[in-house]
């Protein structure tokens, strides 16, 4: 059983409640009043965070692969459907997604100042089309929803970036614009072959019924000619890895950081970095096994440049925000190393990471953020001290800090821990490369820590600084728990990724040699039991 | 042949009759009662519109008409209905535009209505000579058209140009139809299907007379290499004009096209299909990196209408009945959201030629925010980015492609897409991210019909983007037609 139907319309409530919202801004708020338009952003946002949160409960890890799904007939002629569905891996990150779509509405009250109604109408429409990619289960659909996320994105940097923001926002959309239609190229070879074939180059399809059916195009994914896996391997990896972005892809995202407004870096690093590794994990993986299996050693090198080259140019960063911005590139390396240990562990790890770092990495931009926003400047040279006059700030500073360096009791802990298992499953080679990044991870986040906090408080200009006021400690507190909790108690986000994990595996063993299942002795460390959900019924 | 013989022709007929009467109406009134005029053509393409569809009779199969010389089938209606609906917005948009620049509406309005005719004849053709007539009705209509503005000197040259490549080219269509009728002995397109059919061909004469139409089709469609005309003679015509030349004569030239390459030169398609490749490859290279350089929004959007002629030849090199039916629903998608990129065009040329540099878009989505939001939808459209039609007509296309196993043309077209995006965005960056202190703005004039008419285009593409199957399956309809269904 593929499918499981029911709650069908809450997915469809929750990703077009935000273009709903968009609409509505757009045709019933005047442009002046500004302080509707954000309460009504935040209100919409909120409340499509609080309707998600019922996925995470009455997900049922022993039912249908995909949950609350909606199915129909969109483009008949072309086998295109209409689907939507759900598993624990996208329910988890349509939470995360959520979560962060109000948080950055709610943390742009008085960042953005200019041409808000604008700025809440793109937010709205960014946030369905997100959402959109985490739910479609149709090539054609899952397609037009990775782009669509575009040009929202484009606009918030491109509007209300920093100064070399018309660079950077046409350098975002181009880089992944080539990604995604390269990506397109590989999702028509992919339909063709499991329909009529490519006639001019010889290759027979299997002559199913023509379909954009993810979940049905998995069934034919043993039966895939070694060649043509590889040639789709490549289009989707061009695609997800200028997404994630993996070295050398990555030239575009420290540009889009650095000139983004503060809400666009968090979903920029919160989500949208994701699509990358969700696209890996949903598609590229059951897919395409053999040439995933094959792909192995240079994705695990690529990986390995990311972690240490990230790390090392994060060092050397002068501003706070290229330092966050690079080393998310080090930490998506991390999480690709231990998806592509095709084990238990480190796929687990992969996924736990990937909401670690929107936890983490998202609230390091709202933290710069917040001070940029009083000081207009990003420059750790500019800063010492801070700890003096914004004690509270400093804390949470530090909390984020240690998330994201992956101090035991807090969440990135878990996530590294897992991947390092993983890792060292596959070689010790990748586990002593992936080591060594989280020592240099430890080095550059607190050295700017450091520099920024303490020490003599040099600066005049720093001396009047308010700490957080009451809206900007609730943009960061509930990242902060949730850094928590997830370091504290894990399981039951590792329970919901369970399904997925194990599913993925089971269809990329299917090209593994013998001796390499993924099945390995240490993956007893990091054990979910696979007791069933105690609110099964209903 | 009885009276009734001409009967599926009446729309035709109507159409010629009511473009001879708009003709002697506009003398009596000269420059005054352009909307009367323009209202009165664009009705009697209403009726022209209802007569196609009552003398359409798809259940009574293909109706061959005039000894043979057209054909009223599924594939004509198609293309007749569509190129219908491209003239009479092309015409909506044009009222205003004609009065102020102080120009007549009468001979505008029954040029275009000729030129419609030709278009009618161009799709329903299956001979070679009635091909050739249509071709010549509509394109000396345009030619008059693209110099109508008689005053300005850069529609003189304009206009001067593509007479001069139009001739040109029409000789060589016609010097190789004349080399394709000496080697088959026939004009009427079955006769010749057959012939090249029954025997195998490697006759020297008839390659060459292939090779001689296929460079006149690819000349009316504006590919690389017999592109040269374009630029100039869309940047030169009024507006107006330009919108209807880039859509209508396009989308007919293309229907042409598909009769004759993929129907009926079909048993020929190892030799043509190689042309067509290299010219859909260099028409899409070349048509997107030039337009990169345009400052002129009308050159720009010359070399765009270029580019994309390049994505629709994919289809006929693919020549499948996929192919078929992707270039037929691309014409439509190009069509409308084409039209409504030059609809915004229009609103802001306040007077003769200001309006048209890519300056004069800075701040608009500031002064005028629906403007720019249809602009910047049309400009998402062209690019192919979804939701939009832009993005289900491309689709259809590189899956064709794709289908046929043209990986590289499909990838070629996919990066020239990526490229597409950066000149579009050039306008959607000074609407939205200048704030028009570097240069003067211009300014939007107010015209209630070409307002609608944008907003007509904008909703096709936006349900045509979401909802595409109907219009799939009408194209589709189109193919039973030839016999490809």
């Amino acid at each position: 059983m593929q499918y499981d139907f029911q709650y069908g319309w809450l997915l469809n409530l929750i990703c077009y409640l935000p273009l709903v919202g968009a609409l509505v801004t757009i045709f019933f708020f005047n442009r002046s009043n500004s302080r509707a338009i954000k309460w009504f952003a935040a209100v919409i946002t909120g409340v499509d965070f609080l309707i998600s949160i019922p996925l995470w409960f009455l997900y049922r890890t022993d039912g249908a692969e995909f949950q609350f799904a909606t199915k129909m007939d969109w483009i008949p002629s072309v086998g295109a459907q209409y689907i939507f569905g759900v598993d624990g891996f996208s329910i988890l990150l349509i939470l995360l997604t959520t979560l962060l779509g109000f948080i950055s509405v709610y943390s742009s009250f008085t960042a953005i100042t200019d041409r808000e109604k604008e700025y809440y109408i793109f937010l709205l429409l960014l946030q369905t089309g997100m959402l959109g990619v985490f739910m479609a289960l149709d090539f054609i659909l899952f397609y037009v929803f990775w782009e669509v996320m575009l040009v929202p994105m484009y606009f918030l940097i491109g509007v209300w970036g920093g100064p070399r923001r018309l660079y950077a926002a046409i350098k975002f959309f181009l880089y992944t614009l080539v990604g995604s239609l390269l990506m397109l190229v590989g999702i028509l070879a992919l339909y063709f072959y499991n329909a009529g074939g490519l006639a001019a180059i010889g290759l027979p399809g299997l002559g199913n019924a023509p379909t954009f059916e993810i979940p049905v195009l998995y069934e034919m994914a043993p039966m895939l000619p070694a060649g043509l896996q590889f040639w789709v391997f490549l289009a989707f990896f061009v695609g997800f890895a200028i997404k994630v972005p993996m070295f050398p892809f990555h030239t575009w995202l420290p540009d889009a950081h650095v000139e983004a407004p503060t809400a666009g870096s968090v979903i920029l690093a919160g989500v949208l970095l994701k699509m990358g590794t969700y696209g890996f994990v949903r598609l590229s993986m059951p897919l395409l096994p053999d040439a995933t299996v094959k792909a192995v050693g240079w994705i695990g090198v690529l990986a390995v440049i990311a972690i240490i080259y990230g790390a090392l140019v994060a060092m050397a960063q002068k501003d706070m925000k290229k330092l966050v911005a690079y080393s998310s590139v080090s930490h998506m390396g991390f999480i690709m190393l231990g998806m592509f240990a095709l084990n238990e562990p480190g796929l687990r790890g992969s996924i736990l990471q990937m909401l670690n770092h929107g936890v983490s990495t998202g609230a390091l931009f709202l933290l710069v953020g917040i001070v940029y926003e009083r000081r207009h400047n990003r420059m750790i040279a500019e800063y010492g001290g801070l700890a003096k006059v914004m004690p509270l700030y400093a804390t949470f500073f530090l909390i984020i800090t240690l998330s994201s360096i992956g101090l035991p009791t807090l969440n990135g802990f878990i996530g590294e821990f897992l991947i390092l298992i993983g890792a060292f499953n596959h070689s010790w080679v990748w586990a002593l490369f992936a080591a060594s990044g989280i020592v240099l991870g430890a080095a550059y986040m607190l050295w700017m820590y450091q520099r920024v906090f303490f020490g003599e408080l040099t600066n005049d200009k720093n001396k009047e600084l308010a700490d957080l006021n009451l809206r900007e400690q609730w943009t960061l507190i509930p990242l902060i728990i949730l850094a928590f909790w997830i370091g504290l108690y894990p399981k039951p986000f590792l329970r919901m990724m369970a399904p997925t994990v194990d599913r993925v595996l089971e269809r990329v063993a299917v090209a593994m040699p013998e001796d390499q299942s993924p099945a390995m002795e240490l993956t007893t460390i990091a054990v979910v039991p696979d007791d069933h959900h105690e609110d099964a019924e209903e | 042949m009885s009276l009734s013989d001409f009967a599926p022709l009446i729309p035709e007929i109507f159409m010629a009759a009511a473009g001879f009467a708009l003709l002697l109406a506009g003398v009596p009134l000269g420059r005054r009662g352009v909307r009367t005029i323009i209202g009165a053509a664009v009705a009697s393409l209403g009726v022209t519109a209802v007569l196609v569809v009552l003398f359409a009779r798809p259940e009574d199969g293909p109706a061959a008409i005039l000894g043979d010389m057209l054909v009223v089938d599924q594939f004509a209606v198609y293309v007749k209905l569509l190129v219908l609906a491209f003239s009479a917005v092309a015409l909506l948009m044009s009222a205003s535009y004609l009065e102020r620049a102080g120009y007549g509406g009468g001979e505008f309005s029954s040029l275009v209505l000729f030129a419609t005719i030709g278009m009618f004849i161009m799709a329903s053709g299956t001979n070679l000579a009635s091909l050739y007539v249509g071709l010549e009705l509509m394109a000396l209509s345009v030619y008059v058209l693209v110099g109508y503005f008689k005053l300005e000197i850069k529609s003189n040259e304009g206009a001067v140009k593509y007479f001069v490549l139009g001739a040109l080219s029409s000789g060589i269509l016609l010097y190789g139809i004349s080399l394709i009728y000496g080697t088959t002995g026939s004009l009427d397109l079955e006769t010749i299907r057959l012939k090249l059919t029954a025997v195998p061909q490697d006759n020297l004469m008839l390659l060459l007379g292939l090779v001689l139409v296929a460079f006149g089709m690819l000349f009316k469609v504006a590919a690389v290499p017999f592109h040269v005309w374009t630029p100039d003679a869309y940047e030169g015509a009024p507006t107006p004009v330009t919108a209807f030349m880039s859509v209508g004569p396009k989308a007919a030239a293309f229907a042409m096209f598909l009769r004759l390459f993929v129907i009926t030169f079909q048993p020929e398609v190892d030799t043509w299909r190689i042309i067509l490749w290299v010219a859909a490859a260099a028409t899409m290279i070349y048509g997107n990196v030039v337009a990169l350089t345009q400052d002129n929004v009308k050159r720009m959007l010359a070399y765009s209408s270029i580019a994309h002629a390049g994505y629709a030849l994919m289809g006929l090199v693919a020549a499948s009945s996929a192919g078929l039916w992707s270039v037929l629903m691309y014409m439509l998608v190009y069509g409308f959201m084409n039209l409504g990129a030059f609809g915004v065009v229009i609103l802001l040329e306040s007077k003769g030629y200001a309006g048209e540099t890519i300056d004069d878009y800075s701040g608009l989505a500031a002064r005028h925010p629906g403007a720019a939001a249809l602009m910047l939808w049309f400009m998402l459209a062209l690019a192919g980015i979804p939701p939009t039609a832009g993005f289900m007509g491309k689709l259809y296309i590189f899956a064709a492609a794709m289908e046929g196993g043209y990986v590289w043309l499909t990838v070629i077209a996919v990066i020239m897409s990526a490229v597409s995006l950066y000149y579009y965005f050039r306008i959607v960056v000074q609407m939205f991210m200048k704030d028009g202190i570097d240069a003067e703005p211009a300014a939007l004039i107010h015209d209630r019909w070409t307002e609608v008419m944008i907003a007509v285009c904008a909703v096709i593409t936006l349900l045509v983007g979401i909802f595409p199957g109907p219009v799939v399956n009408w194209a589709k309809g189109g193919l039973q037609a030839l016999g490809m269904g």
